[in-house]
């Protein structure tokens, strides 16, 4: 028999909402048809609350907290959309573009990028920040995907689907800061990865143009997530 | 009880072995006057004391840190009180001949000052007095006595309370009620129960921790074996970082001896409970030291830290309740179970109380180690026991909290030394580095110093973190070198604020702490560098370049 699971009454934006105990502020949020912009979550995926873009305001704390990790509680008052949430948001979108070199029109991606609709979806049109142009890498040693660092924004999403999905832990995070780097093995040529079975999920949960299939063109790379959701929910009823 | 029996066969063992000794000469063998040649000081001592045969009645001894590190090697002799400094092994034939007579004048260190009149000591009581890597010395000074008492006579609850009524704060930079996480850790639900001791210690300038390592190890261990009887756990880590080879082999050393006399292991002192110790090494990475990344480096994964709550409280290494505390912290906790909270409680100000121990360096007399009541004022720190800037500049700021801290200046020195009033004043109480500026510091690039930190330790899981402390650096170094405008300005307070509200850990937190302390006391200095492509400091080399 499964326990018995309580329900939370709360607030979101002013309007009062009843929720499972289990759940976070972001999964709730989504049931009520209200936004909340992420990055880094992905449905089926472990959180990690890196991206930052998902913060909220709530009654009472004077810490901003990430709607993604954070569950639900008793009489929470919760604000998702405060002038200084939009500015942080748009912020923190115009640090990802300044870190490495996101240049739309010539991205396999353009046109089905999340970071891209993001930004338009808060309305930048221009970053405040200074660009840092790095000079990346682009590994194409696979012979059916490409990795291109100079898109990778660092959410992990390729991380957790390889070793949590997949189960084959190919991809990792190697070094620290603005240097940090996603790498195959050891940092090995993905073409010479033992570990990649060539599924190609992190391809398709990747939100930019970093991971892409070869032979895709400009605009081309529209990525399909479908299966993810799925796939964890037959785990699951498994288990 | 057979065990307690063989501790009390130590005690006086070790009593009795002393009374043939006239005089000891305690040599410092911590990492600061190792570093000047103490161990060679040692040894000469030790060969001219045989040399003269007068091994039974005079003791050469290898101790903990003394506090005045910058006029290390220091050697102390014993009953006589003195205290001689810089002192070399060619000075070992004077030393031992004057012993019973007069004082070797030349090397004779002066303790009627400031700096040794105004301490008190509670975690460094034992520094430079015991042998750190004897048990025998640690248990004659009342080592392991808490242990022996709250096994035979105190519940796990009465534990608790008596570190609540001490009103101990985390020494480890947060300054969280230690008590209040005790009581979480023992309500926590769970078999199985972790203890780790925080021993990252990775600001610039910070030594506190590992000179309570080297000095006195066996009181760390005590103050863990006794959080892991109050909260129920019965395994503990102590998490040191590798840089610290003299911190980690005394630590060793102490475990093995610990559980030898039964003190640590499988049933302590013949009751039911069980404490065993093992020692983790990291690599130095600084958020390695954040709790929820350090847990991750034991388990095995990368050293990042993850949102909480869940806190280690409910949620810690591999999933089980976990007390964290700081080095420091656990080093109080004997005294005040020997003592009673209430004697702790007495010491300090406010909701501070206490003592504090200080790593004191940069421009100033007495570089070193100090301990003082919780609520000194910084003035008595910096100019009466740190004896001041050196001759000839004027003192401009001290720096407290390392990365995380702020920069307070010289007129603010009346400010009493506890959690709250820093924190007002701009900065941290932090681990307890403190880095005294002249006048010949420029404020900007001390803040631009602290972010350069920053920005190479930020572990880069989270986007204002690992972007922001680049772009605030890199404006930094713009306004040192001439080149910003007003603008560049306003984008540093933009990004300085979304760094504090936005960031996934302390480290991203409180990055910007050094260039908002420096920005609320010092802004003439930015407005010049920005304005007048001026340094008021005349300390940064580019300005100048730009202003020719
Ligand atoms: C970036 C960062 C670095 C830290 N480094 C240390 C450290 O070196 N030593 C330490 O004791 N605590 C450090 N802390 C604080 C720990 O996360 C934790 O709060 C502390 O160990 C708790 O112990 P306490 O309650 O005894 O202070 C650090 C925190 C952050 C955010
Ligand atoms: S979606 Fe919550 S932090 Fe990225």
């Amino acid at each position: 028999m499964k326990p018995q699971v309580k329900i939370k009454t709360l607030s979101i934006d002013g309007r009062d909402i009843g929720a499972r105990e289990d759940e976070t502020i972001l999964e709730v949020a989504r049931e009520n048809g209200i936004a909340i912009p992420t990055l880094c979550w992905l449905e089926g995926l472990s959180t990690v609350g890196a991206c930052r873009l998902c913060m909220v305001e709530i009654e009472g704390s004077s810490r901003l907290l990430p709607a993604c990790t954070t569950h639900v509680e008793e009489g929470m008052r919760i604000a998702t959309d405060s002038e200084r949430l939009r500015r942080y948001r748009r912020q923190i979108v115009e640090l990802i573009f300044s870190e490495r070199n996101h240049v739309c029109s010539v991205c396999v991606s353009n046109g089905h990028c999340e970071l891209q609709s993001l930004a338009q979806a808060l309305g930048i049109v221009r970053v405040h920040v200074p660009y840092r142009y790095p000079r990346l890498d682009v590994d194409a040693s696979h012979p059916r995907f490409v990795v291109d660092h100079n898109r990778c924004i660092l959410c992990t999403r390729c991380v957790r689907v390889c070793d949590e999905v997949e189960g084959a832990h190919t991809w990792d995070v190697s070094g620290r800061g603005v240097d940090a780097r996603v790498i195959t093995d050891l940092a090995q040529p993905w073409g010479a990865s033992e570990s990649c079975t060539g599924c190609g999920k992190c391809v398709h949960v990747c939100p930019t143009g970093a991971l892409f299939e070869k032979g895709k063109s400009v605009a081309e790379m529209s990525k399909r997530r479908q299966f993810l959701p799925y796939l964890t929910l037959m785990r699951e009823e498994r288990r | 009880m057979p065990f307690i029996e063989e501790y009390q066969r130590i005690v006086a063992l070790e009593l009795e072995a002393r009374k043939a000794i006239t005089h000891r000469l305690l040599v410092c063998g911590a990492s600061g006057c190792l570093s000047s040649g103490g161990d060679a000081v040692r040894e000469a001592l030790a060969a001219e004391v045989n040399a003269r045969g007068l091994g039974r009645e005079v003791q050469v001894k290898g101790v903990g840190c003394m506090g005045l590190c910058a006029a290390g090697p220091l050697v102390a002799v014993d009953p006589a009180g003195l205290l001689y400094q810089a002192v070399t092994p060619a000075d070992a034939g004077d030393i031992v001949a004057s012993l019973g007579s007069g004082p070797v004048t030349r090397l004779l260190c002066p303790t009627d000052t400031p700096f040794f009149t105004r301490q008190l000591k509670i975690v460094l009581e034992n520094s430079g007095l015991i042998d750190p890597e004897r048990i025998e010395d640690y248990v004659v000074s009342g080592g392991y006595q808490a242990l022996i008492k709250v096994l035979t006579e105190m519940t796990p609850g009465e534990v608790i309370d008596q570190i609540t009524r001490s009103g101990l704060r985390g020494r480890g930079g947060g300054g969280y009620p230690t008590g209040l996480k005790w009581t979480t850790v023992a309500k926590a639900s769970g078999q199985v129960k972790y203890v780790i001791c925080n021993a990252d210690e990775g600001d610039p300038g910070a030594f506190m921790d590992r000179s309570v390592l080297e000095s006195d190890p066996h009181r760390v261990l005590e103050g863990m074996a006794l959080a892991g009887y109050a909260v129920g756990a019965s395994h503990g880590y102590v998490y040191v970082r590798a840089e610290y080879p003299v911190a980690v082999r005394r630590l060793q050393t102490a475990i093995k001896q610990a559980k030898r006399l039964n003190l640590l292991g499988n049933a302590v002192l013949g009751t039911p409970y069980s404490f065993n110790v093992e020692v983790r090494l990291g690599a130095g990475a600084f958020v390695c030291g954040e709790e929820t990344a350090l847990m991750a480096s034991i388990e095995g994964r990368q050293g990042t830290p993850r949102p909480r709550p869940p806190y280690p409280a409910e949620h810690g290494l591999w999933g089980c309740p976990t007390l964290i505390n700081n080095v420091e912290t656990f080093a109080n906790v004997a005294w005040i179970v020997r003592r009673g909270g209430e004697a702790f409680a007495a010491i300090g100000s406010g909701k501070s109380r206490g003592t504090k121990v200080f790593a004191l360096a940069g421009k100033i007399v007495n570089t070193g180690l100090i301990e003082v009541p919780m609520g000194t004022s910084l003035r008595e720190i910096i100019e009466e026991i740190g004896g001041g800037v050196p001759e000839g500049r004027r003192c401009k700021a001290v720096q407290t909290g390392g990365p995380s801290g702020g920069c307070i200046p010289a007129d603010h020195f009346d400010a009493p030394v506890d959690y709250e009033s820093l924190r007002q004043l701009g900065s941290m109480m932090g681990s307890g580095g403190m880095i005294v500026m002249d006048d010949s510091s420029c404020m900007v690039d001390v803040a631009r110093y602290f972010m350069d930190f920053c920005m190479t330790e930020s572990c880069g899981k989270c986007v204002p973190c690992r972007v922001g402390t680049t772009h605030i650096h890199d404006l930094l170094a713009r306004i040192t070198a001439g080149k910003a405008s007003e603008d560049d300005l306003r984008l540093l307070d933009e990004l300085c604020e979304l760094l504090q509200g936005t960031s996934l850990c302390g480290l991203g937190q409180s990055a910007p702490n050094p260039v908002l302390s420096t920005l609320r006391y010092f802004r003439e200095e930015y407005a010049a560098h920005v304005g007048e492509h001026r340094c008021l400091a005349g300390a940064c080399g580019a300005t100048e370049e730009v202003t020719s």
